[in-house]
């Protein structure tokens, strides 16, 4: 069986929305993290298919940085998170209250 | 050629030669000023690493500041290079050499540097022992430097991430402060929702044209008449949130006062400065230069977008009590004036968009270095009634400030009022009349603040007679600048008149030509404040007083005597590859 390529492509679009939903939406910050990584990734998708599709090895080139700036992003999100809930119990985006906006 | 391909074609050369790997040529003076940047971070980080005591703030400034002036030397040698052999590209097609990648560098150079003076004296203030703040400094200017020299969609993005991601770092650096880890995580957070937006659009346009390359996608543009661009015009309209999001213009601007607010100071600074010089250095290349030919489509968005940020960033400032918030809403506004010139879509437009960039970048940096005396220990002494009769304890600081503040107001002898003559005449120009009148009225709102705080430096608690005095101050300060700028035998014999001076005048001197005399002169009257102690005591230390006196020199001399600056902004638009 053979899958067309827009199916990945619908594919992709429908993770970077729930990705791009999650940040919008959840309000733990973790899960907001791992809803930045769900967009990065449709995005990655992105670019392999259409590197399928019009037959240039360049877009799945591309993915390799993605990923490697997705993991020093990760690294240095998760050492702010762990720098700020040394001083609190739970990580949620609700408890900021010291900056009103 | 992108990265991309490089090394994909690195690889299959591999492949078939039996591991030999073909290079490609590289220019190394086409990228050394962020060469420098990157190696004086890893020599502060290793040095601290390597050796058990921690590095003192002496030390590490230093180092950063030889950094900061290696690459100003070497980015001035670039721009003779530009001149005398015309732009190219280089590192197999990544990057781009020209007038405006040159432009930006010497931009963000001596904005580093100022900001490293700033971080010195704050460093010091604080007790905030180790390298690591500044050396990240050095990193996130070079992303920016990045951003302005990009030529391949992937390469505005990986500067994009250097820049932001040491952002991140450097606006938690306050661990003492609740709100600075706040602001880290809110902007984090943002920032790598409009990352990956920005990626996702990178993603829709290599379909929509086969390529990253941003001569390629021009020439793919010209050349083919699509009829179904609707992949296209996504990719952009995801591209141009991205760069919404960095430049912090209107409907992405939420992250911008919190983080503002919640960043130490000099990093506050900093990031006003060097994340929107790179942001908008990559969006005018791109936009206008790659996606020129679809300016029909991208005009309306940003015509929308800048009336939006110049009427929300004036007058949202209006109601701010807190004076880094003001000035926050004050960076959206003048985000507002440089999209005018994006907007117009023209050489004249992008030229003078970059002189804006340049006018601003000094106000802001200048800002914040008062601010950041004004904080006073702990930082964090920002509300508005601070200010209150500043003029009467320290009166040089509030010359200083009055300075950038009526710069930032658009009073004429400031590069200011120039900026942004400069700017509404490139709209009126592309026929855009009615947004050059939105941006003159929302110059009048955020006069209001500006001059608000002016007058609450200078005028006395109670009655309000020396208002006048403001302005006549700042224009004795003008005077002042300008006369010392003449004679070079003055500025040495000031320089001898006192330590501050001489070390002011050294600085200065080997930093940059043009502003050294200003920068001497009042580089004494923001060293010798007066010690009155009512409020908490303010001392202005050496390093932010020469920073500060920069600024206004800068801000000054540039305002007097424009057509250095103008000229070397329109020769940058006119070397663009």
């Amino acid at each position: 069986m053979t899958v067309p390529g827009a199916w990945y492509l619908g594919l992709s679009v429908v993770l970077f929305a729930i990705g791009a939903l999650g940040v919008l939406v959840r309000r733990n910050v973790l899960v907001m993290f791992m809803c930045v990584e769900l967009m990065l990734n449709a995005a990655n998708l992105a670019f392999v298919t259409f590197s399928r599709m019009l037959d240039d090895i360049g877009g799945q080139a591309l993915v390799f940085f993605v990923l490697v700036v997705a993991a020093a992003e990760v690294v240095v999100g998760l050492g702010i998170v762990v720098a700020i809930f040394r001083r609190r119990q739970d990580a949620t985006a609700d408890d900021f209250h010291v900056l009103k906006g | 050629m992108s990265p991309a391909h490089l090394l994909t074609a690195a690889l299959s050369v591999s492949a078939v030669r039996g591991g030999t790997l073909s290079l490609p040529h590289i220019d190394y003076l086409t990228i050394l000023p962020e060469l420098i940047f990157l190696g004086g971070a890893l020599v502060m980080l290793l040095h601290s690493a390597l050796i058990r005591r921690t590095m003192d703030a002496a030390t590490s400034t230093s180092w950063a500041l030889s950094a900061a002036t290696a690459a100003l030397v070497a980015s001035l040698v670039q721009w003779y290079e530009v001149s005398a052999h015309g732009p190219k590209v280089a590192v197999a097609g990544a990057v781009a050499f020209d007038g405006f990648s040159v432009f930006v560098t010497i931009l963000v150079s001596s904005a580093t540097l100022v900001a490293i003076l700033i971080s010195h004296s704050w460093l010091e203030r604080e007790g905030v022992r180790g390298p690591e703040m500044q050396a990240l400094m050095l990193v996130s200017a070079m992303g920016a430097m990045l951003m302005g020299a990009a030529n391949d969609l992937i390469m505005v993005f990986l500067g994009l991430e250097i820049l932001s991601i040491a952002l991140y770092v450097l606006a938690a650096f306050d661990h003492r402060r609740p709100a600075s880890g706040e602001a880290a995580l809110k902007y984090f957070i943002l920032g790598a929702f409009s990352s990956a937006v920005f990626v996702y659009g990178i993603a829709l346009v290599y379909g929509a044209t086969g390529t990253t390359n941003l001569p390629q996608i021009a020439d793919f543009l010209s050349r083919n008449l699509l009829l179904h661009n609707g992949l296209l015009l996504g990719g952009l309209a995801l591209l141009l949130a991205g760069f919404c999001f960095k430049i912090a213009a209107v409907p992405f601007h939420m992250w911008t006062p919190d983080v503002y607010q919640g960043a130490p100071t000099p990093v506050t600074g900093f990031m006003s400065a060097i994340a929107k010089v790179g942001g908008f250095a990559a969006l005018l290349r791109v936009f206008v230069s790659s996606f020129g030919l679809l300016r029909a489509d991208w005009q309306p968005a940003i015509w929308v977008i800048a009336a939006l940020t110049l009427l929300l960033g004036a007058s949202v400032a209006l109601v701010q009590r807190d004076v880094k918030r003001m000035l926050a809403y004050s960076s959206i506004n003048h985000a507002g004036f440089v999209l005018l010139g994006l907007q117009a879509a023209t050489s004249r437009g992008v030229s003078d968009s970059l002189y804006y960039l340049f006018a601003y970048a000094f106000m802001a940096l200048g800002s914040f270095a008062v601010v950041s005396i004004v904080g006073a220990k702990g930082d964090g002494n920002h509300r508005l009634d601070a200010y209150r009769s500043l003029g009467r304890r320290h009166p040089w600081l509030a010359a200083a400030f009055t300075v950038f503040l009526l710069g930032q107001a658009g009073i004429p002898f400031t590069t200011g009022f120039l900026a942004k003559l400069a700017v509404v005449e490139a709209a009126v120009e592309a026929h855009s009349v009615w947004l050059a009148g939105i941006a003159m009225v929302s110059a009048v709102v955020a006069a209001f603040f500006y001059l608000g705080l002016v007058r609450l430096m200078w005028a006395a608690p109670a009655a309000d007679a020396p208002v006048a005095g403001a302005p006549a101050g700042a224009m004795a300060s003008v005077g002042a600048a300008t006369a010392s700028m003449q004679p070079a035998e003055r500025v040495s014999a000031g320089a001898l008149a006192s330590p501050v001076g001489t070390a002011a005048g050294q600085v200065s001197g080997s930093a940059a030509g043009s502003p050294a005399g200003a920068g001497s002169t009042s580089g004494e009257e923001a060293g010798s404040t007066s010690e009155e102690t009512e409020e908490p005591a303010l001392s202005t230390p050496l390093g932010v007083g020469i920073a500060i006196a920069l600024c206004a020199g800068v801000t000054v001399v540039f305002g007097v005597i424009p057509a250095p600056l103008l000229d070397f902004a329109h020769q940058a638009t006119l070397l663009i590859r």
